[in-house]
């Protein structure tokens, strides 16, 4: 499998996150808000925005935020809410293998929900552009911080971004790009108990287990059934 | 908080190049993908509404007949705010 990492797989990943990037800065424009609320400053809350960029563990951190900062709790609940993330970089191994280690893993900080879905979907279209999750990547970031900055500066002015059908964006592109990856019948069983146990896993679950659990579980039908 | 994020963000590429892949573990990784996708959206459309419901079942028929992503989010998105205002 040739696998290239060029100046138009950025571009195109940039391009084709950029809608979903918009949605994204929905997230973004509230995180600023409930920063600003917990105490961050205007420049504290960018800042985590543009080194951290995970925003399900941001919103858990604001929230544990406190004086003097539990900063134990929130390295812990960060890597938890976060496991998800070692499941979507094991997947793009067979690509990502066969570009070299400082792009692969420069590449890997850009990992987001969005971002990765993308990304794997346009890889195993075969187009081999190794380049593209850090496009997307880029174009998330960009908003993501951009958006933080803007919320957290504007306090509760805005309204709520349910409103404006922002809160659905991700939901659709998830949605699309689960349609993208479909190979057939032999995705329904691992689909089905994914979806079994990621619903089940988020009423019974704190945070984002449940995302880590519906994937792995789903995942190991595939590799029961195959052996 | 951000070397943590990072960490999970590059353990999972970092793991597997360290462990020798058999055929049923490609076979799991071949499926994990669709298994993340489906766990990360099938909750929130559970939480969803009619109107959630609909749009999205728009965006799978877009995404199925156009395999445009950006054409399945746009008329979702116009279906979600049309029949959240009714």
């Amino acid at each position: 499998m040739s696998v290239s990492f060029t100046r138009s797989g950025v571009v195109a990943g940039f391009r084709t996150c950029l809608p979903v990037a918009v949605g994204v800065g929905g997230y973004g424009i509230a995180f600023g808000v409930l920063a600003r609320q917990a105490g961050l400053s205007v420049a504290e809350a960018t800042l985590m925005s543009a080194v951290v960029l995970a925003g399900a563990s941001q919103l858990i951190a604001v929230e544990l935020w406190d004086a003097p900062l539990p900063v134990l709790a929130i390295v812990v609940t960060t890597l938890i809410v976060n496991l998800r993330y070692v499941l979507m970089s094991a997947s793009l191994r067979p690509w990502f293998k066969e570009i070299s280690p400082a792009r692969a893993y420069g590449s890997l900080f850009f990992v987001t929900d969005e971002s990765w879905a993308l990304s794997i979907a346009d890889l195993r279209e075969g187009a081999g552009r190794g380049a593209f999750l850090l496009g997307a990547g880029l174009a998330i970031w960009v908003l993501w911080v951009a958006t933080t900055a803007a919320g957290a500066a504007v306090g509760g002015v805005i309204g709520d971004p349910q409103r404006y059908g922002l809160d659905f964006v991700l939901s659709a592109i998830f949605v699309a790009i689960a349609v993208g990856l479909w190979r057939g019948r032999e995705d329904l069983l691992p689909w089905v108990v994914a979806a079994g146990v990621a619903v089940v896993g988020a009423e019974a679950l704190p945070g984002r287990w449940y995302i880590l659990l519906g994937g792995v579980l789903g995942s190991v039908v595939a590799v029961v059934r195959r052996g | 908080m951000a070397l943590v994020t990072y960490a999970t963000k590059a353990g999972g590429l970092w793991l597997l190049g360290r462990v020798d892949v058999g055929e049923r573990t490609e076979a799991g990784l071949d499926a994990l993908p669709g298994a993340i996708i489906v766990a990360i959206v099938a909750p929130e459309l559970v939480d969803g509404g009619p109107p959630e419901w609909t749009a999205a079942a728009l965006a799978a028929v877009v995404a199925w007949k156009t395999e445009n992503l950006l054409a399945a989010l746009v008329v979702a998105m116009v279906a979600v705010v049309a029949l959240r205002s009714l």
